[in-house]
């Protein structure tokens, strides 16, 4: 689903990147663990082509599309989800607002049809509950107001809705307590957990690794995966430290 | 109003001085909102015009102004509004201009009597070369007590050759006076616009839906709210 060859990327004329390779199967939960200023970030903007990150040498194939060559628009409609570390607040734009004309944006680009309002309606209140976030937050403007921890159960009720081929959920259980991480791990694997799907997990630490189990976890250092193993690895990481082990 | 104003008149001078002529003269109107009364009204300018209207609200009543200003030419909308005792005077404007258009608001609320409020919110979307211009002038009579003033005054320029000229000025003869103005002068929120698109909104979508969230506090409690910002949205789609 996702082919990443020998990707070099900067920021602000720093190499970040430096020949990232990683090859994602439909099927697989992947997670990239490494220690701060590895790139772990950069990879995720990278691929979800935040303006400033620049790739500067290598490919990204995208189920078939070259990715990099599509807008930050255009591969939310190709089905990649970028889970934001710190989530925007848009004062003054209701979350309902926003997610349906995002929706119906990618359906358009894809050629679907439009979800009528009562069509994804029932869809939000559906994705809101299996995060057991109130529906009424829904309605208040994106993001403003939320706790961090509703901050991070909204992206993942956004996820549910717009329902992507790959999520790539970058510090998704940073500020989370230990009861939202455990209904955020359970919204993953419910909403993500399918032969068609894949996610990149990108974290710090291996306690939300306890409620979504990787296949292949990843040790990135110095803008490069330096060991790669399965999810025996994240434990490993976690008793001896990244130094030890990368 | 007769001779032709000049930029050496300091409420004429962002004005586009050039365009007067073909719209010149220009007939005041009056609105007297009697004591105790209340009235509302909306101006949508779409075309070149110069609106210049003189309000006197007397003691203990109410006037609420909404105002489109997405003229294609010069629109200009002048208001002088006298408060009397305890009268309370709301406007809420939004001014959206593309292309070498000038667009502008002066304002002139004179609290001239006891515990009068004013509160004026005033937002402006310009792109290309445009001119958006708001003079806002608040004159606190001598004994005029208890008054209570607000401007809140904001631009958006979504391209670099398009400026906003903001002005809000205080003339206050009393002491126990509450008055309050802010003004800033911006561009679209990068990290915003790169999440809406993260999403799956195109550029254009997400520019409007951030613009149309900026344009709704000036419509605020309009009757006519809905046909307000849809008007808004369709001038903000040429210049999107």
């Amino acid at each position: 689903m996702l082919h990443i060859t020998d990707l070099h990327a900067t920021v602000a004329d720093k190499p970040i990147l430096k020949g990232l390779s990683l090859t994602i199967n439909a099927g697989e939960i992947h997670a990239i663990m490494g220690p701060n200023g590895a790139g772990k970030s950069t990879l995720g903007y990278t691929l979800g082509g935040r303006p400033g990150y620049d790739v500067t040498s290598g490919t990204v194939a995208f189920a078939g599309q070259d990715l990099l060559a599509l807008a930050p628009h255009e591969r939310a409609a190709a089905g990649l989800f970028l889970g934001f570390q710190y989530p925007v607040e848009i004062p003054g734009v209701s979350m309902v607002q926003f997610l349906r004309e995002s929706l119906n944006a990618q359906r358009k680009a894809r050629g679907e049809a439009s979800l009528s309002g009562g069509a994804f309606l029932k869809l939000a209140r559906e994705a809101a509950a299996l995060l057991k976030l109130d529906p009424e937050m829904l309605k208040r403007p994106v993001n403003v107001g939320f706790s961090g921890g509703e901050k991070k159960r909204a992206e993942m009720v956004q996820m549910g809705i717009l329902d992507p081929k790959l999520a790539i959920l970058d510090e998704t259980d940073s500020g989370l307590d230990i009861d939202a991480l455990k209904v955020c791990g359970e919204g993953i694997n419910a909403i993500m957990r399918r032969p068609d799907k894949a996610v990149l997990l990108i974290t710090h630490y291996q306690r939300l690794l306890d409620y979504v189990r990787p296949d292949f976890v990843h040790v990135l250092a110095g803008g490069r995966i330096v060991r790669s193993g399965g999810a025996e690895l994240a434990r490993d990481l976690e008793d001896h430290g990244y130094e030890a082990l990368a | 109003m007769t001779a032709l104003p000049t930029r050496h008149d300091e409420a004429w001078r962002y004005a586009d001085i050039a365009a007067l002529p073909a719209l010149w003269p220009i007939t005041p109107e009056v609105i007297v909102v009697a004591p105790g009364d209340s009235a509302s009204r909306t101006w949508v300018i779409e075309r070149a015009a110069v609106h210049d209207i003189a309000i006197t609200l007397g003691a203990g009543a109410q006037m609420t102004v909404h105002v489109l200003n997405a003229a294609r030419g010069y629109g200009r909308l002048a208001l002088r509004v006298t408060l009397g005792a305890g009268a309370q005077f709301d406007l809420g404007a939004a001014q959206i201009a593309g292309g070498d258009q000038t667009v502008e608001i002066v304002t002139e609320v004179i609290h001239a009597e006891p515990d009068a409020s004013s509160r004026q919110v005033v937002r402006q979307v310009l792109a290309g070369r445009a001119s958006g211009n708001y003079l806002g002038r608040v004159v606190v009579a001598r004994g005029a007590n208890g008054s209570d003033g607000s401007q809140s005054i904001r631009a958006m320029l979504l391209d670099r050759g398009a400026s906003a000229n903001a002005r809000p000025e205080l003339e206050i003869h009393a002491d126990d006076v509450k008055c309050a103005h802010g003004c800033a002068i911006g561009e679209l929120d990068a990290d915003g616009l790169f999440y809406l698109a993260s999403r799956g909104l195109p550029p254009a979508a997400a520019k409007a839906l951030m613009l149309q969230a900026f344009l709704a506090e000036a419509f605020v409690g309009a009757d006519d709210e809905a046909t307000l910002m849809a008007a808004a949205l369709t001038a903000l789609e040429d210049l999107l």
